[in-house]
């Protein structure tokens, strides 16, 4: 049995948008907090901090998590994937960020990686989703500022029966 | 909030968790999707000494389904038993709870056992395990031993378990191929915690309806060869038997409304 101490930072390696990486956190460290504070990444943003607002949504082996529900700890030898793994290698935006981009889907930004991760689960399904699916999926994402509707049409344009092919 | 401090001890096999929880039970939480509990030591309403984290332990991931029904271990998420195949046929009514547990984000890592241990008064899956007539296994060193969900929920967030057990595994038996169910949930928020949630199976004559939300823990009423014009008597009795809670989402009286309102219809949707 493995045992982690309080108080004492540990090793956790994992694999980060494609990335070996290395950091140290004490077991009590959030997911959330570690990409940010100590790996660096944050674009990952952080909101209630309790589960409700999915600002913090990021992939765990290909299944969209809330980071701040996730110790450190528990990612060690997983596969995490941030807002920053979804531009392309050239720096275009991915085709959920250029569809958001084209309609307007973000105001102040700040639930915008949530929203783009949750979404990015459902399109390397390479599935069509339909319009209550996709709110179905997004009803884990608060957004204060555009009332849903942008987010929608962007996500159905990427996502949706008449939508773009996926990547 | 950050969670008060606390030591992780990840087990390799199930026998080292029961040891560690034999040990150090008063100090500990076992966590496995940690979706309730995470929330729960953010907010530092609780702040054990250590986390026992059974997540990794393939012995809990066992997912059987069959005409007997479904058997899951502790470490089986929500979204596992959600996807699989073969539930519409044995059990639809569960995929149909289950969407409403959460949202896809929490489903990926919250489990069905851990549900039923956190054993919220509104949740979906106690109330499920309540309807079905299922039943959950404990463990500990000196043996295990199995409850039905009336024996295993005491109360408001209380269960039978002891702070030396583990719960390793729940079972919900299947629906008969004749049975009818159906399914309601109120809350202001898809997602949202239920301010009521009912369930009902209707199967040879007899009508069986399972209501979250207005009682500690879930409350399962059993009638046979049921009279159309006997419902609204029958669950108002049943709403005032459960009494209801006033919090933040609603009041008592409302909850009792419900249970008379979305109640009836349900019972007549299913037997139509």
């Amino acid at each position: 049995m493995k045992v982690l101490q309080q108080g004492q930072k540990y090793s956790v390696e994992f694999v980060l948008n494609g990335e070996n990486v290395e950091g140290f956190a004490e077991p009590r460290m959030l997911l959330s907090d570690f990409l940010r504070h100590e790996i660096g990444a944050t674009g990952t943003h952080v909101g209630c901090e309790h589960g409700v607002c999915g600002a913090c949504t990021v992939l765990m082996d290909g299944k969209a998590v809330r980071s701040c529900l996730t110790l450190a700890h528990q990612v060690a030898g997983r596969e995490i994937r941030t807002i920053e793994g979804l531009a392309k290698p050239n720096h275009d935006f991915g085709a959920l960020q250029q569809s958001f981009h084209e309609h307007f889907a973000l105001q102040c930004g700040y639930c915008t990686p949530g929203m783009l991760m949750t979404l990015s689960e459902l399109l390397q399904t390479g599935k069509r989703y339909t319009e209550h699916e996709v709110r179905d999926a997004l009803s884990g994402n608060i957004c204060r500022c555009t009332g849903y509707r942008e987010i929608v049409d962007a996500a159905m344009v990427v996502l949706g029966k008449e939508g773009k092919v996926a990547e | 909030m950050k969670p008060a401090p606390f030591s992780i001890h990840i087990p390799d096999t199930v026998e080292e968790a029961l040891a560690c929880l034999s040990k150090e039970g008063e100090d500990a939480r076992v966590i496995a999707g940690g979706q309730s509990l995470m929330a729960m030591l953010n907010m530092r309403l609780a702040e054990p000494g250590i986390l026992v984290d059974i997540s990794r332990l393939g012995e809990l991931k066992g997912i059987e389904l069959g005409p007997d029904g479904l058997t899951v271990g502790a470490a089986v998420t929500q979204a596992e038993v959600f996807h699989h195949p073969d539930l519409p046929r044995y059990i639809p009514i569960i995929r149909e709870a289950l969407s409403h547990v959460g949202h896809i984000q929490t489903r990926n890592r919250g489990t069905i056992c851990g549900s039923l241990c956190h054993a919220d008064p509104s949740a979906e899956m106690p109330l499920m395990l309540a309807t079905l007539g299922g039943r959950v296994t404990l463990a500990s060193t000196s043996g295990s031993r199995e409850l039905s969900a009336s024996e295993f929920q005491t109360g408001l967030l209380e269960t039978a378990r002891t702070q030396q057990e583990l719960c390793v595994s729940a079972h919900f038996p299947s629906l008969p191929e004749t049975a009818k169910w159906g399914f309601r949930e109120i809350s202001r928020r898809d997602g949202d915690f239920a301010i009521v949630a009912m369930a009902c199976v209707a199967d040879q004559g007899t009508v069986r309806l399972g209501v979250s939300g207005v009682s500690d823990a879930p409350t399962v009423e059993e009638w046979s060869n049921l009279m159309a014009g006997d419902i609204p008597d029958l669950l108002n009795r049943l709403a005032w038997k459960m009494g209801g809670y006033d919090d933040i989402h609603a009041s008592a009286r409302y909850r009792r409304e419900l249970v008379r309102r979305i109640g009836k219809k349900l019972i007549e949707e299913v037997l139509a």
